[in-house]
């Protein structure tokens, strides 16, 4: 080792190895990196045309479009637009209520579910159920909607009648008026419905991944299956599955379909969840698509941008934890 | 060595016939006092009944276990008896949802529907006039078009990320897991903007293939891409060193091993956004009558025609036909899920 | 999820034993202070009577019958895929861990068998602990937690914790190179010191019995001499079951060694005999080919 003393002298510069690739590679490799590109393309087209058509709305109506609560337009006898108002207040409120109880209600199911697939069944059994719960996954939120509206409506009901009836002390639990039916809370529950296959397969993959050699050491210890979640799955898992949990609610924030079918749309700020109207953000654009004039069409553009990068950030937050945690061995 | 009798192999782990006896026994008791309290308190109906069995149950089972052993096998036993309770919540919805679908559904399907469209009959009328095969027509026509864009924009995204692995692969990557995050009538909503409202002004089935192709991309592209990872990279190796080039290597090699995991991902791709109503509505309208020409007029499909039966109906006509064509839809993407399971566990084997 | 025995290390250590001469061996085991069997009582030790082990149905090992008494040093050895990891795994009831494994036989601890019905497997594996072949700390806790991370997960409560930190640290000798960094991440470590870490962590919970499933070869030849004067240590308050590849491991720190064989079938226990023996005058032929390096 004492050539390393009077080696600097000696150590030449490494050299630059270079290669051009032919030209067929050239080709290939331009033509796949331009469509790798395609998704940034995209997502940049997104937020571009719906800020184009959007712009005229948000400049009149500034910070109050979020804020405010009012989406009006008013027509003189003509039938030409005479004023309009337009603040997402109410749906976005409506928006984060409904994604919030879909949460709140779904992910601890799904995050026990995960633990049951991963750690209470083996063999066939466990693989039919991941198969079942994905393919649930791979329902259109129409059938969730359609389902919601026909079968749980009744039993949700029933349960929103005791929330009310035991906890109607509770602001969020009191009604204005017995009005039960297409509630948020049951918007909310079919989100959650929606919700738990996602986040249960999320969970369940990163559980799975689990370290053995930690697993086999909690238990050598004299660990208790529940000793051992709580030392080993944890805090290994705990990162990807907030992750799952945020990828839920963008799903359930973005939903449209399912809460229209569901839930009494109706613009108003609503914190009674049990009481039987309100709405999304998605939809209010649904709902408002078919009659709209040019500018009202315009505030429905803005609010779809408002929609959008409400759910990228979340997604982007997702993306990061399942990241940053799924795959660190941590 | 002495050739002794070889015994037969147990299992002295597993739950004894008489643990199970006693589980049985814990179980049996519990529905008795569920029942119980469901005679005797405030307590009602079927939801009363399941709480106050699960309540009973899992108490029942902490006592004994904190009787026969201790605190900590106790406790033990009660997250898997909660573990065990979120995954019945979880699968009373699946088989609600599919037994619905089917019960409900079965009365609205006849034979006349794989022939005729609705430009004859209203949703109110009779069950058996009318059909749906302009929607199935125009579902057809909108995921094969989505399809021609998205799969080879997913394939090169997914080439991207497993053959070029640029500096650009993780932000990438980052990208279409964004892009599989846009609510759906986000999707609608740019196509609108983007070509409908400036460009065409018309409603057609292509507008519908192009707002599908939004959320069909990253799906292709993450499913594509796992399905490159399961390549050997022995594979990309010796294509490279016998002197072939990446695109040949690439084109002749990998593509071709990976050929059924990218038939898994065309058919996920589908079976993703062959139930999207949201964008639909949007951008394609929604037609009656058959219409073969995805570049002019509004074209009907699968989720509008539910769509329609189910909101603008009202009689039990209607409702038939909605849950008829929900269990059209629920059997395609049934089928286009199984296929894909076979395929990949065809492969893994 | 089956316990692999080779990695690139054992090869290395086994190429290197071809070059020592039994006798060599036999006067490395000589040095070793002969303790007798059952002076430092922990209870009477443990027991094993004609253990089958089955993994699906592949039979993996057959019918293992041995004795480990009290306060005894006993080393596993034989080449890989003989059985031994899957015997030692059947001490302390990990084997059930393996969703196909099977079992037939008796393993008695103080005369008691551990798979007799309605044992509780968790008070087993306490009192008989387990260090496996890879260092594995929980990455999550502190070096301290790590070391009592044993009464938390298995409830047990104590009082003088900082004392049982102490002890179990300064017996897997460790306390010197971590008394002042006690709350740093386990991961910071050294391979070597992480294992001494997992040992003081397995003494935590005071097992009468200690198995080590090739402690030492993810380790380089500094740790591991550190690892075996740690055990030689330990051996005076509990009994201690080692698998080892390498047989001057063996030969220092053992006081019995068995030797195990598998001729493609399931895996046989060959001979048992003190170490000196085994390295200096085995009786079988298969051991003495073994020992002298003719083949494994």
């Amino acid at each position: 080792m004492t050539l390393i003393e009077n080696q600097s002298a000696a150590i030449p510069a490494p050299r630059e190895i270079t290669t051009k690739p032919r030209r067929s590679d050239q080709i290939f490799r331009a033509i796949v990196t331009i469509g790798g590109m395609t998704s940034l393309v995209i997502l940049g087209l997104i937020a571009l045309f719906l800020s184009l058509k959007g712009i005229s709305v948000l400049r009149v109506e500034k910070l109050s479009f979020l804020t405010e609560s009012k989406w009006e337009v008013l027509q003189d006898g003509e039938g030409k637009v005479a004023e309009s108002t337009f603040g997402l207040g109410a749906m976005l409120i409506g928006t984060f209520l409904t994604a919030l109880i879909a949460v709140i209600v779904g992910v601890p199911i799904a995050v026990l579910s995960a633990l049951y697939l991963t750690f209470y069944s083996r063999g066939p059994v466990k693989k039919f159920l991941v198969s079942l719960i994905d393919l649930m996954a791979a329902f259109p939120s129409l059938l969730f909607g359609f389902w919601g509206f026909i079968v749980l409506m009744g039993s949700a009901e029933y349960w929103a009648k005791l929330l009310n009836k035991y906890l109607g002390f509770i602001p969020l639990f009191d009604v204005p008026a017995p009005i039960f039916e297409r509630s948020p809370f049951i918007a909310g529950l079919v989100l959650a419905i929606m919700i738990i296959p996602i986040v249960t397969a999320i969970s369940r993959e990163i559980f799975d991944q689990t370290p053995l050699d930690r697993v086999q050491a909690a238990y050598a210890l004299g660990a208790s299956k529940l000793a051992m979640i709580r030392a080993v799955v944890i805090p290994y898992g705990r990162g990807g599955v907030v992750g799952g949990a945020m990828l839920g609610l963008g799903r359930a924030m973005g939903e449209t379909v399912a809460v229209y079918t569901v839930l009494n749309v109706v613009y108003q700020i609503n914190w009674q969840i049990l009481f039987g109207a309100g709405g999304n953000v998605a939809s209010l654009i649904l709902l408002k698509f078919g009659e709209a004039g040019p500018d009202e069409v315009n505030a429905l553009m803005a609010a779809g941008l408002v929609l959008f990068l409400l759910t990228l950030t979340v997604n982007a937050i997702s993306d990061v934890l399942i990241n940053k945690f799924g795959k660190k061995g941590r | 060595m002495t050739q002794t009798t070889i015994p037969k192999p147990q299992k002295p782990w597993s739950t004894s016939l008489a643990q199970r006896l006693a589980t049985a026994g814990v179980l049996a008791i519990a529905l008795v006092l569920a029942g119980a309290a469901v005679e005797l308190t405030g307590l009602s109906g079927k939801l009363g009944f399941a709480a106050a069995y699960f309540f009973f149950a899992s108490l029942l089972i902490f006592v004994q276990q904190l009787r026969l052993r201790d605190l900590a096998a106790a406790k033990d036993s009660l997250l898997s008896s909660f573990a065990f309770l979120a995954m019945t919540l979880t699968l009373i919805p699946i088989v609600s949802i599919v037994s619905t679908v089917f019960l409900k559904g079965y009365k609205g399907i006849h034979f006349g529907m794989f022939t005729n469209d609705m430009t004859l009959a209203s949703v109110n009328d009779p069950v058996t006039s009318g059909g749906l095969i302009h929607a199935l027509i125009g579902t057809l026509i909108m995921v094969g078009g989505a399809l021609i864009v998205s799969f080879p924009i997913g394939l090169l995204t997914a080439l991207y990320l497993t053959e070029i692995r640029g500096n650009l692969a993780r932000p990438i990557k980052f990208l279409v897991q964004a892009m599989s995050g846009v609510p759906s009538i986000v999707a609608g909503l740019f196509i609108l903007s983007i070509l409908v409202i400036p460009i065409t002004q018309e409603l057609t089935g292509l507008m519908g293939s192009l707002a599908l192709s939004i959320l069909m991309i990253p799906t292709i592209a993450r499913t594509a891409e796992e399905m490159l990872l399961l390549i050997p990279n022995d594979l990309r190796e010796a294509g490279v060193a016998l002197g072939a080039t990446q695109w040949r290597t690439v084109s002749g090699v990998v593509v071709p091993a990976a050929k059924s995991g990218l038939v898994t991902a065309v058919i996920l791709g589908i079976a993703r956004i062959i139930g999207e109503t949201a964008p639909i509505l949007l951008v394609s309208g929604g037609a009656d009558a058959l219409n073969f020409n995805p570049t002019s007029g509004p074209m009907g499909s699968l989720p509008f025609y539910i769509w329609k039966a189910f909101l603008t109906g009202g009689t039990e006509e209607a409702y038939a036909r909605a849950w008829g064509g929900m269990l059209i839809l629920l059997i395609l993407i049934m089928v286009l899920f199984g296929l894909a399971r076979y395929l990949s566990g065809r492969k893994a084997s | 999820m089956a316990p692999t025995e080779n990695s690139n290390n054992e090869n290395n250590m086994e190429k290197k034993m071809q070059t020592t001469t039994p006798s060599s061996l036999a006067s490395v085991a000589g040095n070793r202070e002969q303790r007798v069997p059952g002076t430092n009582l922990l209870g009477t030790g443990l027991e094993t009577r004609g253990v089958h082990a089955w993994f699906g149905t592949k039979h993996v090992l057959s019918d293992v019958s041995l004795d480990f008494a009290a306060g005894t040093v006993t080393a596993l050895i034989g080449p890989s895929g003989c059985g031994k990891s899957t015997y030692l795994r059947t001490l302390n009831r990990m084997h059930e861990f393996i969703p196909t494994a099977a079992l037939a036989g008796e393993v008695l601890l103080d005369g008691q068998d551990i798979y007799a019905p309605g044992t509780d497997v968790t008070k087993i594996r306490l009192r008989v602990g387990m260090v496996f072949q890879k260092p594995n700390p929980f990455p999550s806790m502190t070096i301290g937690e790590n070391v009592l991370s044993g009464l938390k997960l298995a409830q047990l409560k104590k009082s003088n914790t900082d004392e049982l930190l102490e002890s179990c640290l300064v017996r897997a000798g460790l306390w010197s190179e971590v008394k002042d960094r006690l709350g740093e991440h386990g991961g910071a470590l050294s391979g070597g010191q992480q294992q001494r870490l997992c040992i003081a962590r397995a003494l935590a919970v005071e097992p009468q019995v200690l198995l080590m499933d090739e402690p030492c070869s993810a380790l380089d030849p500094g740790s591991t001499f550190r690892i075996e004067e740690t055990i030689s240590e330990l051996a005076k308050s509990m009994t201690i079951v080692i698998v080892t590849h390498n047989m001057q491991q063996a030969a220092r720190v053992s006081d019995y060694t068995a030797f195990f064989l598998s001729d493609g079938g399931p895996g046989i226990m060959v001979e048992t005999a003190p170490t000196s023996k085994i390295f200096s005058s085995p009786t079988d032929k298969r051991t003495e080919d073994y020992v002298t390096g003719r083949f494994g």
